[in-house]
């Protein structure tokens, strides 16, 4: 029997999706999980309230992380209540929600969160006036962090 | 679960009324993010701090809702004005529903 060059290059790619077929099932499962998106979550956070883009709340993050396990990031945001933070590109897009008290003395807060890969940092701050500011920081990530 | 949860705080002894002090705060934890897989391929179950607050004298400071993306070890620093002598008080709550504490007094001159 002759085999052709284009009769291989077809059963071959058969093969490749049979291959390909349990793994994108399991990726289905995962996403099954109650994982909210970044969307979602930052909709529930301002409950449908629109958001403005820029001043009010400010993000500092480090342009190049070279470890994507601890990145340190501050936010500040002067009058706020709240503010929510999301890496948009994790496998789980929140990081932290911090909700101030009377006796904060400035609405800011530092930590280190994990990124998975270079993606961007967003900040949604609740003014006090109960408007919505945010704002986002590009990070890219060299080794990505959460593991795997 | 976790083992050797040990809080850390840094907090000034002394401070002037409603002077603008600087907390740093760190808990050792490994943040399993419920993401990572042992040796065998079974996910390593979430297991994280998920929640902080500071208080003073009873009144809030900080209350901070953690995910698993906040870094082993979850390192805080944040600002808080002390009106009177008295005592932060700081509580880490864990997924295993364990509690963790630490105080800190504060002399208002």
């Amino acid at each position: 029997m002759l085999i052709s060059r284009r009769g291989v290059l077809a059963i071959s790619a058969g093969f490749a999706g049979l291959a390909m077929l349990p793994i994108s099932v399991q990726a289905q499962d995962a996403a099954a999980a109650p994982t909210q998106t970044a969307d979602e979550m930052i909709a529930e956070f301002t409950g449908g309230a629109e958001v403005a883009e820029g001043d009010g709340v400010k993000l500092t993050a480090p342009e190049i992380a070279e470890n994507g396990n601890t990145v340190p990031i501050s936010v500040e945001a002067p009058g706020a209540s709240e503010i929510l933070l999301i890496a948009t590109e994790n496998p789980t897009p929140g990081v932290a929600k911090f909700i101030f008290g009377p006796l904060a003395a400035s609405q800011a807060a530092a930590t280190r969160i994990r990124l998975a890969k270079t993606q961007d940092v967003v900040a949604v701050a609740k003014l006090a006036d109960g408007s919505f500011v945010r704002t986002a920081a590009n990070v890219k990530v060299t080794i990505g962090g959460c593991g795997g | 679960m976790a083992e050797n949860v040990k809080p850390r705080v840094r907090v000034p002894k002394t401070a002037s009324k409603d002077e603008v002090i600087t907390i740093k705060t760190l808990i050792s934890h490994p943040m399993e993010s419920g993401q990572r897989k042992d040796k065998d391929g079974k996910v390593i179950p979430r297991s994280i701090i998920n929640r902080f607050t500071a208080e003073f004298n009873g009144q809030l400071v900080l209350d901070t809702t953690l995910e698993p993306a906040i870094s082993t070890n979850p390192y805080l620093e944040f600002d808080a004005k002390v009106p009177e002598t008295g005592e932060f008080k700081f509580t880490w709550y864990d997924d295993d529903g364990s509690v963790y504490e630490d105080a800190h007094k504060v002399e208002v001159s």
